[in-house]
């Protein structure tokens, strides 16, 4: 099975532990995994804002630079679901039928790492080790656009040695949202106010998403009140092991 | 058939809105407003959840009303004519109004005819959009709403923040004020009781109930094959409203009709549970023309195009249509729930006023340009509405017609398009980030970004770049390989 990683423009400019960290947990799994290097972006930020004819090339880079993979797996929910939701969609509505056919093909063998974990691969527990408290945040495209449903929390559940703390008021939105949070800075801000003091109130020491975009607005945002809960992505969390922490 | 395009003056007591996030800005900064809506709007929401959450059919039901509303949608014009003919079968009058002036001057006139100078007014959102009750008044006509929360806000001379609750953003307090200020016959010593000022209200309006000749009302619905108009309400007034005076004037959205009774058995369903949380409403009005000795002896229908048919012309803008104001979407919306009614610039607020007013009124407005924007995409109100509206859907289909369309935005223009151009081409992608990594400094977080990146970091730290993006890391070390062996 030939694994390709979409790692995100946002995870490849700001965060590329995350990436790094599902490199190494899909190889202790026993899978490769490539990354063609002609990768960019999902186009999302350009789709979402309004410039669809700026998304639309990006959209068909994408397919090229994907095409032949058994599957691609993306640590970033929100991107995973801009490819499979929107891709198909865009590239229907604006590109010509050759590039539509090419991004059609891709779009669905496009997965989430908890999707792929445990619906591609079949596993739930990866082995992995991280001896803390943590909490989960289900971002809103995991939840409301793939339907990954429980599959991340199955997997932590199944880390040695952590504590899993229920989020309360989990599924409310953080208020990220992409340009949103620059755009409409105050509502945003007043949402990851809300959030933030929900995953305060839990007592965890780390906040865990499968999108590091909104992990970067809420951490963001609990540095910036003083608090010391960590952000960190769901793979750097599977990743870890006894022997290699997180 | 050409379709008119859609007007500004499509509701014209909201012309000169601010945009979104200013007015949004405003609501935020209101603690004790936020409190208020949170706390109602978590109540609802919850009890809409345990409603819906009874029936093992919802999804059925959903789906069914999803496509009842395409069907008719797809063949709006037969149903129309059908209802049309239906309606003057059983001694209504039918008058078709393309907008909003044309739907005020109809009103206005048969009001005339009457000789009434008052009418009482049945809750209605489609007079709400037209701005009836000031186009009566520049008629020296005045109306009287009866609903207790539009009662409030038009004592309140305020604007309504909310579909089922127009009055969500006052509290007790208010409201006690407001009726011992403004009513004549509100009782001394009138406490904010909730069931003392019910009673105020009641007695108040049971005056102009009695004395009313002519009734202005909406539509939830109207059923084509029977020429049947129906109102769900849950105070009794809209009740009093429909039977006690001699004409009764209905003001309704062409998209309202549904084809048969068996249609409206599914949205009798879905409605109440999805807006008040209740398994039926209380009172469910019904009435066919005009009926000898029972009801209003004169009965006009006015049927409201007012930017509809443009809408309908959108393939994908036309679900919006399907709405039957439940006001679930509100309910459930992070943003709705800190920005408030108001700040949507229309009768129509929450996701659901994002996507309906720009399409009835064009994007041409700061306000209509800025309403696809004020959602997260948290896709929260798709999944509570009972005719399955994919709003983000609609959303970021308005986004790219108010980008393309809309006033112009040079700055965000130029900064997409470098973006793209760095985004079409890894080489580009990479060299930017070698420039990001280079320029990364001392710090280990920025907290305060110039431009317009300061909407950022006014609340929130921004992570600096790492001394190495993953893909220079996976080139230098072979996609890690080096770097384990090493
Ligand atoms: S869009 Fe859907 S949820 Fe919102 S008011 Fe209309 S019917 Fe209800």
């Amino acid at each position: 099975m030939r694994i390709a990683l979409f790692v995100t423009c946002v995870n490849d400019t700001l965060f590329p532990d995350t990436g790094r960290a599902v490199v190494r947990l899909l190889r202790r799994l026993g899978h490769d995994v490539e990354f063609p290097e002609a990768q960019t972006c999902c186009g999302q930020m350009h789709f979402n804002t309004g410039y669809r004819d700026q998304a639309l090339p990006i959209a068909e880079g994408f397919a090229r630079a994907f095409a032949g993979y058994d599957a691609v797996v993306a640590p970033s929910a929100s991107c995973a679901a801009m490819v499979r939701d929107w891709h198909p969609k865009l590239a229907a509505e604006r590109g010509g039928p050759r590039p539509a056919a090419a991004v059609a093909d891709v779009a669905p063998r496009v997965f989430e790492l908890s999707e792929l974990l445990v619906d591609v691969l079949g596993v739930t527990d990866v082995g992995a080790y991280y001896p803390h408290r943590v909490t989960y945040h289900p971002t809103c495209h995991s939840l409301r656009m793939l339907r990954v449903g429980d599959r991340p929390l199955r997997l932590l559940r199944a880390v040695r040695g952590l504590d899993l703390v229920e989020l309360p008021d989990a599924a409310e939105c953080c208020g990220f949202g992409g340009t949103f949070a620059l755009k409409n800075a105050d509502v945003s801000a007043a949402m990851a106010a809300d959030k933030v003091a929900n995953v305060r109130g839990t007592g965890a020491g780390t906040l865990c998403a499968a999108d590091n975009s909104c992990l970067m607005h809420l951490g963001g945002t609990l540095t910036r009140t003083g608090s010391d809960v960590r952000t960190v992505h769901l793979a750097e969390i599977l990743a870890s092991t006894e022997e290699d922490p997180a | 058939m050409t379709v008119p395009p859609p007007a500004p003056s499509a509701m014209p007591t909201y012309l000169g809105m601010p945009r979104f996030p200013d007015a949004a800005a405003r609501a935020v900064a209101d603690e004790g407003l936020r409190r208020n809506l949170a706390h109602a709007t978590t109540t609802i929401r919850g009890r809409r959840a345990g409603a819906v959450a009874e029936l093992d059919d919802w999804s059925a039901l959903r789906e069914s009303g999803k496509q009842i509303k395409d069907h008719v949608l797809a063949n709006l014009g037969h149903y129309l004519r059908l209802l049309e003919e239906r309606v003057t079968a059983a001694g209504g009058t039918v008058h078709w109004a393309r907008d909003a002036a044309e739907a005020n001057r109809i009103v206005t006139d048969l009001v005339r005819a009457t000789g009434e100078t008052e009418v009482v007014k049945v809750k209605s959102m489609a007079t709400q959009e037209i701005g009836l009750n000031e186009a009566l008044a520049e008629a020296d006509i005045t109306a009287h709403e009866t609903d207790l929360a539009e009662l409030i806000v038009q004592l309140g001379d305020d604007r309504p923040s909310h579909i089922l609750v127009p009055a969500i953003h006052r509290n007790r307090a208010d409201i006690r004020e407001l009726f011992a200020r403004t009513m004549p016959d509100a009782p001394p010593g009138l406490t904010d009781d909730p069931a003392d000022l019910a009673e105020a209200a009641r007695r108040h309006l049971r005056a102009r109930f009695l004395a009313a000749k002519v009734a202005v009302s909406g539509a939830n619905f109207a059923v084509a094959d029977t020429g049947t108009l129906v109102v769900l309400e849950s105070e009794g007034n809209g009740r009093m409203c429909l039977t006690l005076p001699e004409t009764l004037i209905s003001v309704m959205g062409i998209e309202k009709v549904v084809p048969s009774w068996r249609d409206l058995e599914v949205f009798l369903q879905l409605l109440p549970r999805s807006s008040t949380a209740e398994r039926m409403n209380p009172y469910t009005s019904s009435w066919t023309g005009v009926t000898p000795g029972d009801g209003p002896s004169a009965f006009h229908l006015v049927l409201l195009d007012n930017g509809r048919t443009a809408t309908l012309a959108d393939d994908v803008g036309k679900q919006a249509l399907r709405c039957i104001r439940c006001s679930a979407c509100l309910n459930v919306c992070p943003v709705y729930q800190r920005a408030g009614g108001h700040a949507y610039g229309s009768p129509y607020p929450g996701p659901i006023g994002a996507i309906l007013s720009p399409q009835i009124r064009g994007v041409g407005s700061p306000v209509d340009a800025s309403l696809p924007f004020a959602s997260s995409l948290c896709g929260a109100c798709y999944d509570v509405c009972p005719v399955a509206i994919d709003i983000p859907e609609v959303l970021v289909h308005l986004r790219a017609r108010a980008v393309e369309e809309g006033p112009r935005h040079p700055l965000e223009r130029a900064a997409m398009a470098a973006a793209g151009w760095t985004l079409r081409s890894p080489a580009r992608l990479a060299l930017a980030q070698r420039a990001a990594s280079a320029g990364r400094g001392a710090a280990r977080r920025f907290r305060r970004l110039p431009g317009p990146l300061h909407a950022w970091t006014d609340t929130r730290d921004l992570p600096v770049p790492p001394r190495e993006s993953f893909r220079a890391w996976w080139r230098r070390t072979g996609g890690g390989r080096t770097e384990e062996e090493a």
